[in-house]
């Protein structure tokens, strides 16, 4: 047989013949879909836990606001409610004084840095105005979105099929050449007339075999229970997916080119995937960053593959409408494969 | 005459503070259908020149002839035609010894099936079991086999047999005994004398980076001019007269005090015995321990550095 089957077969083998590893690779992103995605799509709306300062004036803030199934008032002293602030268990803060010439006096403490304090300021203030005669001046009409291809799933998948690239080239061609090396077989081939090349092609490709039923999973289990759909061309994903995968094994195999033992590995592993998974918009869009950071998020290698895979499975969009992230991924294929060559510790 | 190995004047040095100098100048011809065996203590260099043969490290100077052909001109052909067995390879322990097999037999041009290699190391009725599941003698018989699957000429074993139970190491000697007969060249390491004794045409001993002597193994033993030794150990140290009367005693060549045994080599032990117990028991010191035996390749290193070879 071929070295390139041969090794290819043999890594597979390596492979299945690990049932904790195949959980992990196959199951922990269907779990992360089922999870994510149930506890995003049946999430009730956000209610609020808003605290009235104890006086004389209290009861009727709290009577105005006790019909709203979105606030929840709890009558406390000052002190208890600086606490409460501090440890975000209230998000504002409200004290009532004896009407004025007819005028209600009211103060609100909030952290407007916290999630949720803001929008609990302006949705308590309302229901006080209103309930105090503010009347409005025009109505607006609403509508809520619920069509597929805009849920968090169509958000998710796309994001979970990126860092399952990632994963797979990480640890599956970086930190399984580190081990082979602590194991000394990289140095028991490189004394058969094994060629290299032939070495890294047979990683990539028992990559990629992972990779199917891996993608293939994910997109079932969305679409049985979530009713995702792909709205673009799937070729173009396929396109992409294969791409991704070589970027990372790329990337993986620089990372380990030169580790001698685990510890190194999972240092270097960590230190490349953590901040990726926060920053490149797996969970939620990297727009919620500051956007000075934006150019360099769009140019971490994680980005790009979750970028471009959602514009074409949730807007339909065009492989050539990719260029831009298709290019960067290029650039994360190309060089660290060219890096790793050069500094590959083969023989020890 | 035809050279399996030809190596000259190799050094290797590793970069550092200090420098370590772990070959220190080797020179050595193996002939093509010999045993030639590489003995020494650990740190002795004999991995860093076996690894350097293998084209598995670079030489800091010397050059190395391996089968007529020469290391970074010839890499793929040398390759082709020599098995290699490392010290501590740990193979995929989830493969089968025929799925390894197939894999190492899969990266040479020609080859022996990987069934006839596994029935070469008599590994046949473990085809199926994965490596994970072999013994540590069985282990090591799949990695000698990883190194005759591709049929070749020439064959390195590093310490092939450190680590195994005496069954295992007779069963590998086995292995190793069948392939040279068959006219291929083993070059093997080892610190144990007794297998460098049975295995091997020519030995060299190293130490410190260096060869201190080379030769058959008889023919190193014999060299020593006194066949036998006797160790025995007293109940207080011997003073220099002591020494002096035993040296005296027709036949025997030296004596040492290595660590708290003293050891005598010399030519008639039925002579020397009696006289050296007859001077103990007129001095009276007391004997606590007595062994006599036939000399080694142990002996020949103890003579020539004056410090003994391994600890067990």
């Amino acid at each position: 047989m071929h070295p390139i089957p041969a090794i290819t077969i043999t890594r597979l083998k390596e492979f299945v013949r690990r049932p904790e590893a195949l959980f992990w690779v196959y199951f922990f992103p269907v779990l992360m879909i089922i999870v994510l995605g149930n506890a995003f799509q049946n999430q009730p709306i956000e209610t609020f836990n808003v605290d009235v300062i104890e006086n004389d004036h209290a009861a009727s803030v709290v009577d105005q606001l006790s019909d709203q199934s979105q606030i929840k008032t709890r009558l406390v002293d000052v002190e208890e409610s600086s606490r409460r602030l501090r440890l975000g268990k209230s998000v504002l803060a409200i004290t009532a004084g004896p009407d004025v010439e007819g005028q209600k006096q009211l103060a609100y403490r909030f952290d407007a840095k916290r999630p949720g304090a803001s929008t609990a300021h302006n949705t308590v203030d309302d229901i006080l105005q209103a309930a105090n005669g503010r009347t409005d001046v025009f109505t607006a009409e609403t509508t809520q979105l619920e069509e597929s291809g805009g849920t968090y799933v169509d958000f998710l998948v796309p994001g979970l099929l990126g860092i399952g690239l990632m994963g797979g080239g990480m640890w599956g061609v970086g930190f399984a050449v580190v081990d082979m090396r602590i194991r000394r077989l990289l140095k028991r081939y490189m004394a058969t007339p094994m060629r290299r090349s032939h070495f890294l092609i047979s990683m990539m490709l028992s990559r990629l075999v992972f990779m199917i039923p891996q993608i293939a999973l994910t997109l079932l289990v969305a679409y049985w229970m979530f009713d995702f759909r792909i709205y673009g061309s799937v070729a173009a994903v396929v396109f992409l997916v294969v791409l991704g995968a070589f970027e990372f094994a790329a990337v993986g195999l620089m990372v380990g080119s030169r580790a001698q033992t685990i510890e190194t590995a999972s240092g270097l592993m960590n230190f490349v995937m953590l901040p990726m998974y926060t920053l490149c918009g797996a969970f939620f869009s990297y727009e919620r960053f500051p956007e000075i950071f934006h150019p360099l998020i769009r140019w971490l290698p994680l980005t790009p593959i979750i970028d471009s895979l959602r514009s074409v499975m949730m807007d339909g969009e065009s492989l050539f409408a990719q260029w831009p992230e298709i290019l960067v991924m290029t650039i994360w294929s190309v060089i660290p494969f060219g890096i790793a060559m050069l500094i590959f510790r083969w023989r020890d | 005459m035809t050279f399996a190995i030809r190596c000259e004047e190799l050094t290797k040095t590793y970069p550092g503070k200090p420098p370590v100098e772990a070959v220190r100048g080797i020179s050595f011809e193996v002939q093509v259908g010999e045993c030639y065996g590489v003995l020494g203590p650990n740190g002795a260099g004999k991995t860093t020149t076996i690894e350097i043969l293998e084209g598995l490290l670079d030489a800091t100077s010397g050059s190395a002839e391996v089968l007529g052909m020469q290391w970074g001109r010839d890499d793929n052909a040398i390759r082709q035609r020599i098995g290699v067995s490392l010290q501590e390879t740990r193979l995929s322990e989830r493969l089968t010894v025929e799925e390894t097999l197939k894999l190492f037999r899969s990266f040479y041009a020609g080859g022996i099936s990987p069934v006839e290699a596994m029935d070469r190391v008599s590994l046949g009725e473990k085809k199926n079991a994965w490596i994970k599941n072999l013994s540590g003698g069985q282990k090591q018989r799949l990695a000698v086999a990883t190194a005759l699957v591709g049929d070749p000429d020439l064959i390195f074993l590093d310490e092939p047999t450190t680590g195994l139970d005496p069954s295992s190491r007779r069963e590998l000697w086995g292995i190793i005994e069948s392939f040279a007969a068959a006219g291929k060249t083993v070059l093997l390491t080892t610190h144990y004398m007794e297998e460098a004794e049975r295995l091997c045409d020519r030995v060299a001993i190293f130490d410190s980076g260096k060869i201190i002597t080379e030769g058959t193994p008889d023919g190193l033993i014999r060299s020593l001019g006194a066949e036998h030794v006797i160790e025995f150990s007293t109940d207080r140290l011997l003073n220099d007269d002591d020494i002096q009367t035993l040296r005296g005693i027709e036949s025997v060549d030296q004596v040492e005090l290595l660590g708290e045994d003293y050891r005598v080599s010399l030519g008639q032990p039925h002579r020397v015995l009696p006289k050296l117990i007859n001077h103990l028991s007129a001095n009276e010191i007391a004997m606590t321990g007595l062994t006599t035996r036939s000399a080694s390749l142990e002996d020949v290193f103890v003579a020539k550095t004056g410090h003994k070879l391994s600890d067990d």
